[in-house]
């Protein structure tokens, strides 16, 4: 029974999901320009449903304060009050609203992904970009360091260097971005390989451009592409990672609310037939799914125009 | 060896009939037409040639005969009959059963269209098992027979190698054998020499007509250079842009075609510059590079002890085939590989060897224009950013003066200002990129510009172009070219000064109406005399003059024997 | 042949070499640590005679360079050292739970290899096809979820009806049947997870095998569309796919760490976990440097395999 029941509820969300996406997506062609509105048809029903997902964190993690009904850390009640009209989603082993927590977890667990992976990017790129244009030593010597660093799982790594430096959010961001721009710079540094042995490339060169021109006018903008579908992936790792980390109890410490320890506090309610644990759990995944969606969509798009 | 299959319908000769075929592709979420509507009939053991430009449909209508389309394309309409069955009421099993047996295919890249995990003599014989036609043991004895006929190396073991330990024209020979593996009535041929030296060439050429001829087979002959469909079609149909201009047969067509545009194509061939006079004794020369010797990181000299100059106002043109080091040349003279030994001078001046330690105005008098403009123009910069660029380095311009630059140079290019300037690459055609790519070359006021195959990613008419605007810019600039080229007609059309390389040695240097009349190196003799005519007895002349023992490849390592080269 | 020979010791030495380095690198961390060991070891109670004590008992008066070498040595014969928080040898906490853990891997490893190889080869036989559709989109909805989260899911619905254990509780005595059983809910959880990434992966080299001139040329010479596959597809894309197989069975390792806590599974990982909550520094040096051999060891076959599948590289010309 409670298998039919699910299939069918995973049905109706699917078909929701679809049918939300398709209106987002008629919507977004309705109000912005000509190009984009044409740009924007192309994408199949799951990126529209992925690109409204991801507008609905957005909007959750800037607004958190007037969505959530209580503070962030306000202990209410007891510990584990069931669902009720009060408590939406209950409240956990401290006897803080899960709804709220929920809330405030969009804003600290996703802004931080997005913070480490754009510190990842902006230090893996321009060294990668770097490393493809001087070639020769300099090129070697950086590439076998890095990988020497990837030869370790990033997880354990990170776990290791946690023992280290503690806990603390700035070793959390600083050791993840580190760990994350090792594989950032892999990738840079193969899109702009084949980019540098392009006769434009070339000809700047002979031009006699500086260095900073061919990676700022001549590199970078046409690695883009390759590599802000790059960034959607490495965003995706990193927000898995993290809560990774705060199930383990090593991420973001209390009180601050965040989806991976909030699914650590509360998984003892598994056993006795509640879910509430798996919600925190399924907002991650339901992230993770609506920017996989949409950098697949970009993705098939690059590898589309190419042939 | 099996027995000819009959032909299971009729004693008609007709044996395909294409009727009013329309196939369209998809780009971008859109059809778009590539052939409207063509018709084409071929008889038994007849040879017919496609000719056309890029994007003319030549291939998708070969592939078409076959009842094959890419994927992303789809017949929209139109009928294709072969031996008297309606190909388009076949199903999916009966189309593959002919594919391969009845009719079969040799590609333009041989060495992308072997597969590298199996052996040259197993890919031989899929096609006679797939189809039941013959035994393993019977096609291996057959390829090894073909092997012989057309005069692979080593035909009794040439198949047991894999495909990359065979060269390139020994592979494109192999493909040529392995379609005729179940002795099919009909070959289409797609552009299979395109990739190839011309010398190299001729050994295919030969190798094909010889097999199309002793085993009567038809033929479809996909080409879009004139010379080489000359020599081997009956019939020559002329396509543009998925329409037929016109077909007729082969001399009829060389001689006399009736449509413009097929004029247009042969005069191509006529356009010759007439050659400058020659420098005075005293005169400086702009570049004059002095035994050089260069290499890769490996240890192996690319370049050896080359030498040659180039004056004002002139054009030398640098000849020679793949590796022949005519591109290392040019980077060496750009400063991109510094040399082993030697040195380029620019107007008795050494340069410094590496570009890094080159002046700005040593590297401003010095432009280079590339063989893709593709790849030669960055996608994501404007026309009016591309150009200004250099004239702003190197000249100072700046604000209004530096866009009246850029539009004085879009005319002298013959491209509307107002029309392109503000462009990405990518919205424009294959010439014009290559036009922006010289704009950006002149717009640095250089002294001498050093062409890499400009024309030869090009359709002749638009090389053509090309071509004539050189010629201009030279007498309005007084330019100097180094023109490296593969292409001996572009040679004939555009160059005072002629240097032929060979293995990273010049082999012979001069003026260019002293290079084309005899005597020759033997080396240039051989490439004179291997590039197509558009005679349609040409080729068999020349077999019956040099012998098949006496071209390509085997002739070049008689030369290496006696030490020619 | 001498060429493949001398290409496989080169890349030998080459994963020895990143060895030496990565257990430098995890020593070097470690001296890095922010005050001194021994101090971290006392806390509160550390006077200098105590600390002086301990650094000598841990040999920490020694140089660094006789530091690392002796720890090398020790590793290299299976001695860790001792851990801080359960003051026992490591070597008789980790045996037990290598095993334990090498198990779990091994379990899912023999489903899901399979299993996504096929699955690869089906989508990319029937692709753009409706079937390869929806199976892609699947995966990709697996790929995105965290372990932990597909983990609860498992026991949510197999464990809280009494199918399937949800403690995976297991020691070197269990049956191999019981253990198959009672590991049954987290081997499905990673299989689920890699599953669906390495078919991903296997259709994706496919498929760029698939868009080359000589599988025109194939079905030109009237090949059926499963021998296009199989004999002409496949032999191009061991590589790859060898490579995807390792990839994701070094992923393994990382998923296995989250896993064994879901479960509360005696492996490795719950010990690293908890050598790292308690900073018992040289469990996490020993966990650490285990996981990460274990991950250049399957990089370095995968290099190995590819290199002997692919013919241009066996007859060099």
């Amino acid at each position: 029974m409670i298998y039919l029941q699910t299939l069918l509820g995973v049905l109706v969300f699917i078909g929701v999901g679809l049918s939300a996406g398709w209106v987002f997506r008629e919507m977004l062609v309705f109000i912005t320009s000509r190009n984009t509105g044409k740009f924007l048809r192309t994408a199949p029903l799951t990126a529209c449903f992925g690109m409204l997902v991801i507008a609905i964190y957005i909007i959750c993690a800037v607004f958190a304060p007037f969505i959530a009904p209580y503070g962030e850390a306000d202990i209410l009640s007891g510990g584990f009050e069931p669902w009720s009209s009060t408590y939406i989603l209950g409240t956990d082993n401290l006897g803080r609203d899960v709804f709220t927590r929920l809330i405030y977890g969009a804003r600290n667990t996703v802004g931080i992904a997005f913070l480490i992976t754009a510190l990842a990017f902006l230090f893996g790129t321009i060294l990668g970009i770097f490393a493809a244009l001087k070639g020769g030593i300099i090129d070697q010597g950086m590439s076998r360091l890095i990988d020497v660093l990837m030869a370790i799982p990033s997880l354990i790594f990170s776990l290791l260097m946690l023992t280290i430096f503690g806990t603390s959010v700035l070793s959390l961001v600083i050791i993840i971005a580190t760990i994350d721009s090792t594989r950032v710079f892999r990738i840079a540094r193969a899109v702009s390989l084949n980019i540098v042995q392009l006769d434009y490339v070339e000809a700047a060169k002979l031009r006699g451009e500086s260095t900073s021109y061919l990676i700022l006018r001549e590199i970078l903008p046409n690695a883009m592409a390759p590599l802000a579908a790059e960034f959607g992936l490495r965003f995706c790792f990193v927000f898995l990672m993290i809560s990774a980390l705060s199930f383990l109890g090593l991420g973001l410490q209390p009180p601050t609310a965040d989806w991976g320890s909030m699914v650590r506090d509360n998984a003892d309610l598994i056993s006795f037939g509640d879910i509430t644990p798996l919600i925190p759990a399924g907002a991650i995944a339901l992230l993770t799914i609506a920017v996989n969606f949409v950098v697949d969509w970009l993705l098939h798009r690059a590898s589309g125009l190419k042939d | 060896m099996p027995a000819r299959k009959s032909a299971s319908s009729s004693s008609s000769d007709l044996l395909l009939h294409m009727k009013n075929i329309h196939i369209k592709g998809k780009s971008d979420e859109k059809w778009i037409d590539i052939i409207n509507g063509v018709d084409l009939e071929l008889n038994r053991g007849e040879v017919l040639g496609l000719i056309g430009e890029s994007g003319a449909g030549k291939s998708t209508l070969g592939l078409a005969a076959m009842g094959f389309c890419r994927d992303g394309c789809k017949i929209t309409d139109g009928s294709i009959h072969f031996d008297g069955m309606d190909m388009m009421s076949l199903s999916k099993d009966e189309l593959r059963l002919l594919r391969g047996h009845r009719i079969s295919y040799v590609a333009q890249s041989a060495a992308a269209s072997f597969n590298p995990a199996h052996k040259l003599i197993d890919q031989f014989c899929e096609a006679p098992m797939i189809h039941n036609v013959m035994s393993r043991s019977q096609a291996t004895e057959y390829a090894i027979d073909l092997y012989h006929r057309i005069n692979l190396p080593d035909p009794d073991q040439f198949g047991f190698r894999y495909p990359h330990e065979v060269s390139g024209g020994q592979l494109q020979r192999a493909m040529t054998a392995m379609a005729l593996s179940c002795r099919p009535d009909l070959i289409i041929f797609d552009e299979p020499t395109t990739a190839l030296d011309v010398t190299t060439q001729i050994e295919v050429l030969a190798a094909i007509k010889d097999i199309v001829k002793e085993f009567n087979t038809a033929a479809i002959y996909i080409s879009h250079d004139l010379a080489v469909v000359a020599q081997m079609a009956d019939r020559i149909k002329v396509l543009l842009k998925g329409d037929e201009v016109e077909q007729a047969a082969t001399d009829v067509m060389l001689k006399s075609p009736s449509e413009d545009y097929t004029k247009s194509l042969w005069a191509v061939r006529e356009y010759n510059r007439k050659e400058q006079k020659k420098p005075a004794k005293t005169e400086m020369p702009i570049i004059s590079i002095k035994n050089v010797t260069a290499g890769y990181a490996s240890k192996l000299d690319v370049l050896k002890d080359v030498s040659f100059d180039i004056y004002k106002k002139r054009t030398v043109a640098v000849v020679g085939e793949s590796g022949s080091g005519k591109s290392t040349t040019a980077r060496v003279v750009t400063g991109l590989l510094q040399p082993r030994m030697g040195s380029v001078s620019f107007e008795g001046e050494t340069l410094p060897a590496g570009y890094q330690s080159r002046s700005r105005d040593q590297l401003r008098r010095i432009q280079m224009i590339y063989q893709m403009a593709d790849t030669a123009l960055n996608p994501k910069l404007r026309i009016r950013d591309l150009i200004a660029r250099p004239a702003n380095m190197y000249l100072g311009l700046n604000g209004k003066a530096l866009e009246e630059r850029v539009r004085n140079l879009l005319h002298m290019i013959e491209m509307e200002p107002d029309q392109f300037i503000d462009r990405l690459p990518s919205e424009l055609s294959g010439g014009q990129k290559q036009r922006i790519g010289i704009a950006r070359a002149i717009a640095a006021e250089p002294s001498i510009i050093i062409c890499d195959e400009v024309t030869s990613a090009l359709d002749q008419l638009v090389a053509e172009g090309i071509l004539k605007l050189l010629d201009r810019l030279q007498s309005e600039l007084d330019l100097s070219y180094m023109f490296i080229t593969h292409d001996l007609a572009t040679v004939r059309a555009i160059a005072d000064e002629v240097v032929v390389m060979k293995d990273g040695i010049v082999v012979e240097q001069g003026i260019k109406s002293k290079m084309f009349t005899p005597p020759h190196h033997p080396y240039t003799e051989l490439l004179l005399g291997s590039v197509p005519e558009m005679d349609p007895k040409w080729l068999d002349r020349l077999l019956d003059e040099r012998g098949k023992d006496n071209l390509g490849d085997a002739a070049i390592a008689k030369m290496r024997n006696q030490g020619l080269t | 042949m001498p060429n493949i020979i001398s290409m496989i010791i080169k890349r030998l030495g080459l994963g020895v070499l990143t060895l030496l380095l990565l257990s430098l690198l995890i020593f070097l961390s470690v001296e890095a640590l922010p005050g001194d060991l021994a101090e971290t070891i006392l806390g509160q109670q550390a006077t200098p005679e105590t600390v002086a004590a301990i650094r000598k008992d841990l040999g920490l008066d020694q140089p660094p360079i006789t530091r690392y070498l002796n720890w090398l040595g020790g590793v290299l014969q299976g001695d860790f050292g001792n851990s801080l928080a359960l003051k026992k040898p490591i070597s008789s906490l980790i045996a037990p739970r290598i095993q334990n853990t090498l198990f779990l891997t091994l379990y899912t490893a023999a489903i899901a290899v399979p299993l996504s190889i096929i699955l690869g080869l089906a989508v990319s036989l029937f692709r753009n096809s409706y079937f390869d559709r929806i199976t892609n989109t699947t995966a990709l909805a697996a790929i995105s979820m965290p372990e932990f989260f597909v983990g609860y899911i498992m026991i949510y619905f197999f464990a809280l009806s009494g199918y399937f254990p949800s403690m995976a509780n297991i020691n070197a005595n269990t049956p191999l049947l019981d253990k198959l059983y009672l590991c049954f809910l987290p081997a499905l959880t990673l299989t689920l997870v890699v599953t669906a990434h390495m078919m991903r992966m296997t259709r994706a080299a496919i498929i760029n095998v698939l868009a080359l001139p000589y599988i025109e040329m194939a079905r030109l010479k009237g090949a059926k569309p499963s021998r296009i596959i199989v004999r002409h597809a496949l032999p191009n894309a061991i590589a790859p796919i060898v490579n995807v197989v390792a990839l994701n069975l070094a992923y393994l390792i990382t998923g296995v760490v989250i896993v064994e806590i879901v479960f509360v599974f005696p492996g490795l990982g719950q010990l690293m976990v908890d050598g790292v909550k308690f900073r018992d520094v040289p469990v996490v040096q020993a966990t650490a440097l285990i996981f990460a051999s274990a991950y250049v060891g399957l990089n370095l076959l995968a290099d190995i395999i590819s290199t002997i599948s692919n013919p241009r590289l066996m007859r060099q010309r």
